[in-house]
């Protein structure tokens, strides 16, 4: 397929190092770094590295090894083999963490403690942190101080888990699933906050299966799945992973005819439609157009996101 | 930004872990004595049987052998649902994982729940004395009274570790029933509950290999309560003898899961 094509050739790009748009060292690097859990390779020799100021999304399926990169950068977890590096150092080292934050999947957090406690007891973890005043704007926790952890919504939670990420004022930022379990409204609320954060310089690193989120925030997608990059670039790159664009349409012309038309990729039926996947979408809707005069619901669209990641993570699964 | 952002790793000095320790500990406390179930029952525990068992019978024997051996089983139970329970869960529930994220010092979580569970013991020292004193006719000098508090104190290292152990070895929702299979039957075997020489013949036996049972004999003898013919230099070796031993299988354990992850 011409994704997997031009999936390994991103590939290659990117284990040459050459970084996509970046400035400097690398902030956190996985280099080549394998984990095994038993017999499981929950990461196979994946590289990553993050470039001082950039929200880089790594994009992929349940299980495909987001968490497990996350935790070998925290230095919660060591590689089998290969490195994980933060700021030139080993995170398990607890002084390489006074640079780093972090919000990870908890299922539970103490509830008997207040908002201003827990940010209180996390800011003491750190040898400069943040003014409480200021964790708790950025995580607009205003009114909520006084409130035990227990007695809040699962937004609410989500935000505490934001702030006290923010509190040793980290450079690097690492946000796992941030927006689980939360409504539309204070997910586009977090986002906001977590392009303020890139807005100061810092970087973050964004686990996430939301597309969408992908796409709104990250000025790099890493997309990954058994372990592996399967591709990596800006969100249009990925994009344009997936060649072509598509047209629907509900028309007399018979798939074969359709098929014969120049510059057409692919023809699937859906419902009383036709989808046309081409490399000339001009073209073909002329052509369309001039050979049936009953044609409607005619619409022709670059193909998101969505469908470049269906088209990397499908072509990965034979290579397993 | 008034504070810049921290790009560089800092190194931490004294005053950075005077303070991490201080604010551990303090925000423990609070959190184990706002979690009313736990300080309703590890607390409440001892306290009302004290009152059922120690003070309605007017008996100042059972009100002197209940207030020692019920101050061990405070100590007891404050290191096995208070550390052992409370580190399991947070294991559990990832929230440990994410203070093991920041560059928070281990051994500030392991001494704030370490000294968590001797305040609540000492509390409920203090609750069990005053009740004593007051209502149960016990007539105590002031350096029983220190000694009692001491030998309870004593007792935090070895069940400290003891719960810490189980909170690793224990599958992570196991949570407080298994600990009470462990707590129960041992407090009861030690003779916290009634004097061992009125427990069956086999549980007497049984109950030199357990620790609960030399650290209530301690406690004991500031009554003269002790088993007769036992001695106390015996007694205190034992209790160090399992301190060292649960310690250093506690720091094997948490080390081991260490270098597997």
């Amino acid at each position: 397929m011409a994704a997997t094509a031009i999936a390994s050739e991103l590939q290659t790009r990117s284990s040459q190092g050459v970084p996509p748009a970046t400035l400097g060292q690398p902030v956190a690097e996985l280099r080549s770094a394998t984990r095994r859990y038993g017999t499981t390779v929950a990461l196979d020799g994946l590289n990553l590295a993050l470039y001082p100021g950039e929200i880089v999304a790594l994009l992929g399926p349940n299980g495909a090894g987001k968490t497990t990169a996350v935790r070998l950068l925290l230095g919660l977890i060591a590689p089998t083999s290969g490195t994980a590096r933060v700021m030139g150092r080993d995170p398990r080292n607890s002084e390489t963490r006074t640079g780093i934050g972090a919000m990870l999947q908890v299922t539970r957090v103490p509830e008997t403690l207040r908002v201003r406690e827990h940010i209180d007891l996390f800011r003491s973890y750190y040898p400069t942190p943040l003014p409480a005043a200021d964790i708790v704007r950025a995580a607009r926790l205003e009114g909520l101080e006084n409130t035990f952890f227990g007695k809040l919504s699962g937004g609410q939670k989500q935000r505490v888990l934001f702030g006290l990420a923010l509190a040793g004022n980290p450079g690097l930022v690492f946000l796992d699933e941030p927006t689980v379990g939360m409504d539309i409204e204070s997910r586009r609320a977090l986002w906001d906050q977590i392009r303020a954060l890139a807005a100061q310089g810092k970087t973050v690193l964004l686990t996430t299966h939301y597309l969408e989120e992908a796409d709104a925030l990250a000025s790099r997608i890493v997309v990954i799945g058994k372990g592996k990059v399967l591709a990596e670039g800006t969100p249009a790159e990925i994009k344009h992973q997936v060649s072509g664009r598509r047209i629907r349409c509900v028309t007399a012309l018979n798939a074969d005819f359709l098929r014969s038309l120049p510059s057409v990729l692919t023809v699937e039926q859906d419902r009383e439609a036709v989808v046309i996947t081409t490399s000339n979408a001009e073209t073909v809707a002329h052509e369309l157009l001039r050979n049936d005069p009953t044609l409607h619901g005619l619409e022709i669209s670059a193909p998101g996101l969505e469908d470049a990641f269906l088209a990397l993570t499908a072509s990965a699964k034979p290579n397993a | 930004m008034a504070t810049a952002i921290a790009l560089q790793p800092q190194s931490l000095g004294p005053r950075y872990y005077a303070r991490v320790l201080a604010q551990e500990t303090r925000y423990e406390f609070l959190k184990m004595m706002r979690a009313k179930v736990f300080s309703f029952s590890v607390i409440g525990f001892p306290v009302m049987f004290y009152m059922i068992f120690g003070l309605t019978n007017h008996h100042v024997e059972y009100a002197r052998y209940l207030l020692a051996s019920y101050s061990c089983f405070g100590m007891f139970g404050a290191a096995l649902f208070g550390l052992g329970a409370g580190v399991a869960m947070e294991r559990a529930q990832g929230w440990l994982e994410l203070k093991q994220a920041s560059p928070m010092p281990r051994f500030a979580y392991l001494f704030a729940k370490t000294a968590t569970c001797a305040a609540i013991a000492m509390i409920t020292v203090a609750i069990l004395l005053a009740l004593g004193l007051t209502l149960g006719g016990v007539t105590m000098t002031f350096l029983e009274v220190v000694e009692l508090s001491a030998i309870t104190l004593a007792g935090v290292i070895p069940f400290a570790a003891l719960g810490l152990l189980i909170s690793f070895v224990l599958p992570p929702n196991a949570g407080p029933g298994m600990i009470n299979i462990i707590y129960l039957p041992m407090s009861f075997a030690s003779g916290m509950w009634m004097p061992i020489s009125s427990l069956p013949h086999w549980i007497q036996k049984l109950a030199v290999t357990l620790p609960t049972y030399h650290y209530a004999q301690l406690a004991l003898n500031i009554f003269g309560y002790a088993q007769p013919g036992t001695s106390m230099a015996a007694h205190w070796e034992a209790l160090i003898g399992f301190s060292c031993l649960l310690v250093g299988a506690a720091w094997l354990v948490i080390t081991r899961s260490e270098a597997k992850a």
